[in-house]
């Protein structure tokens, strides 16, 4: 099978405590994993590491056949314009209005085009989200929902084969969650992407996903489809589909 | 076994000094590495150099004003005494443009212009801004830091020049307080005391006055802590350790200027 990113044996700790005490994970083309557990128990620390902001202790990361545990310069700027990342907190730049915030990227992307291609790309792409009107704003102008499509935008401008998700509907109302969970789904279908999403909004996990992982204790405790999972008979995993 | 002997006796703060002088040197070596590296972001550069120079005019040239205003009504007294009050251009003038000038501009910007950093960085950092920008393919070291720091390097010597020049216009006043002297006798009466060799060592000191204000306001900005509190800190640490880096150079220069002008 064609895995975009493979993980083997994968430990961090802080400050001698173990968060990650050896996940093992695999993810195919184009689907859609939701990882789940306990707030603290890792799940960002472990996306952060595929994407070399931070550093494991141990174990192996392959993405996109590139070795993430000691990457080169090359490889860190290859699997960067490859990956996607939405923020938990949507970390637009504050100092930049939302149109900004896109053409920022995309001039010190590989994208060679002249300024009205990056203006024509920056509203397609706020078109897509359905904020094509904010393009002049700046962030603090924005609603929590407005700046999580902004930031799924940001990503979604340099065309990544693989998007990971913080917690993307974290903190917003239920009808405005349901908004940013067909939005993944439109990304799929439209880009053909490989998600990783990382939440605890279990309408966004039935949704989105086609697989869940769950971690306990630094390890993958429970793996299946939200149906598996929801009529398993261990009573911690079916503690979150209640 | 020596090391770790040495290691256990020195207290917790030398330890942890010694520790943040070693980051901070790992830290100049990044800005060194990606000082050459392309992309120049060169209209960030000019953006932050306003942000430093254009935008601390105003303080700096008020501060500047009192400071030549009050040196001298202070030291007229003292000349008078021994009847050496037309010295007092002279002296005024060589004290603010070799000393008092630098040292005071600089610690006005490490106020101002370190705690900005620190707090701008250290927020971007809390806020995963930071983090953005690499994953996006962006180096914030080359964007975030060497433009800030190359403005500060350009930008405080030429801010140090101008409140030198303020100060001196602050001293012609306090001078005609008390006494009626024309501006041309003035200026012929500093210039007479005043030379090349007083000016270039000041100059060259607040290149490095400029760069460690730089570098510290971004270096604790950069590696803030989380939270609110965390940019406080790097705020409030920036200023202090930017301060006390300025008054070490300038004990360093002064030391060098003696030797390269007694040799």
């Amino acid at each position: 099978m064609d895995y975009v990113i493979e993980i083997e044996n994968l430990k961090k700790a802080f400050e001698g405590k173990e968060i990650l005490k050896g996940i093992n994970l695999h993810l195919p083309r184009e689907e859609n994993l939701a990882v789940c557990g306990k707030s603290g128990i890792g799940k960002s620390v472990l996306i952060k590491c595929m994407v070399g902001l931070m550093q494991p202790d141990s174990g192996k990361i392959n993405v996109l056949g590139k070795d993430m545990m000691n990457p080169s310069l090359k490889d860190l700027e290859f699997i960067r314009g490859k990956i996607g990342f939405v923020f938990q907190g949507s970390a637009l730049y504050d100092s930049m209005s939302v149109r900004e915030n896109l053409s920022f990227t995309l001039k010190r992307s590989a994208f060679s085009g002249t300024k009205t291609a990056i203006t024509e790309r920056v509203e397609e792409v706020l078109k897509s989200v359905g904020l094509v009107e904010a393009i002049d704003k700046m962030p603090a102008e924005l609603s929590g929902g407005m700046k999580k499509r902004v930031g799924l935008a940001r990503t979604l401008i340099k065309n990544p084969e693989i998007i990971l998700y913080d917690e993307p509907t974290t903190g917003l109302d239920p009808a405005t969650s349901m908004e940013i969970s067909e939005m993944i789904l439109d990304v799929r279908k439209s880009q053909k992407a490989t998600s990783i999403i990382i939440t605890h909004d279990m309408n966004c996990v039935k949704m989105t996903s086609d697989r869940i992982l769950i971690i306990r204790d630094g390890l993958i405790y429970a793996e299946g489809s939200f149906e598996q999972l929801q009529s398993s008979d261990d009573h911690w995993v079916n503690s979150f589909f209640q | 076994m020596k090391f770790q002997y040495i290691y256990n006796w020195l207290p917790d703060l030398v330890i942890d000094l010694f520790i943040e002088v070693g980051e901070l040197a790992r830290f100049t070596q990044r800005f060194f590495k990606e000082l050459f590296r392309p992309p120049f972001e060169f209209n960030e550069f000019l953006y932050q150099s306003y942000i430093v120079g254009a935008r601390s005019l105003g303080l700096i040239g008020l501060t500047g004003f009192i400071l030549g205003l009050v040196m001298t009504l202070q030291s007229r007294p003292v000349l008078m005494e021994f009847g050496a009050e037309a010295w007092l251009p002279g002296m005024v003038s060589v004290s603010i443009v070799t000393e008092i000038g630098p040292v005071i501009t600089a610690l006005i910007c490490a106020g101002k212009i370190a705690s900005q950093f620190g707090a701008v960085l250290g927020s971007m950092r809390v806020t995963e801004q930071i983090d953005a920008m690499e994953v996006s393919g962006v180096n914030p070291i080359n964007y975030l830091v060497v433009t800030r720091v190359l403005a500060t390097v350009f930008m405080v010597p030429l801010l140090v020049l101008y409140a030198d020049a303020i100060a001196l216009a602050g001293s012609f006043l306090a001078v005609n307080i008390n006494g009626n002297i024309s501006a041309t006798l003035f200026v012929f009466n500093v210039f007479d005391v005043l030379h090349f060799s007083d000016l270039l060592p000041a100059v060259v000191k607040t290149i490095f006055f400029g760069f460690m204000i730089g570098i510290i306001g971004c270096y604790k900005g950069y590696f803030a802590g989380f939270g609110t509190e965390g940019v406080g800190k790097a705020a409030n640490t920036a200023v202090v350790s930017a301060s006390l880096a300025i008054f070490l150079i300038d004990l360093i220069a002064v030391q060098v200027t003696h030797i390269i002008y007694l040799h």
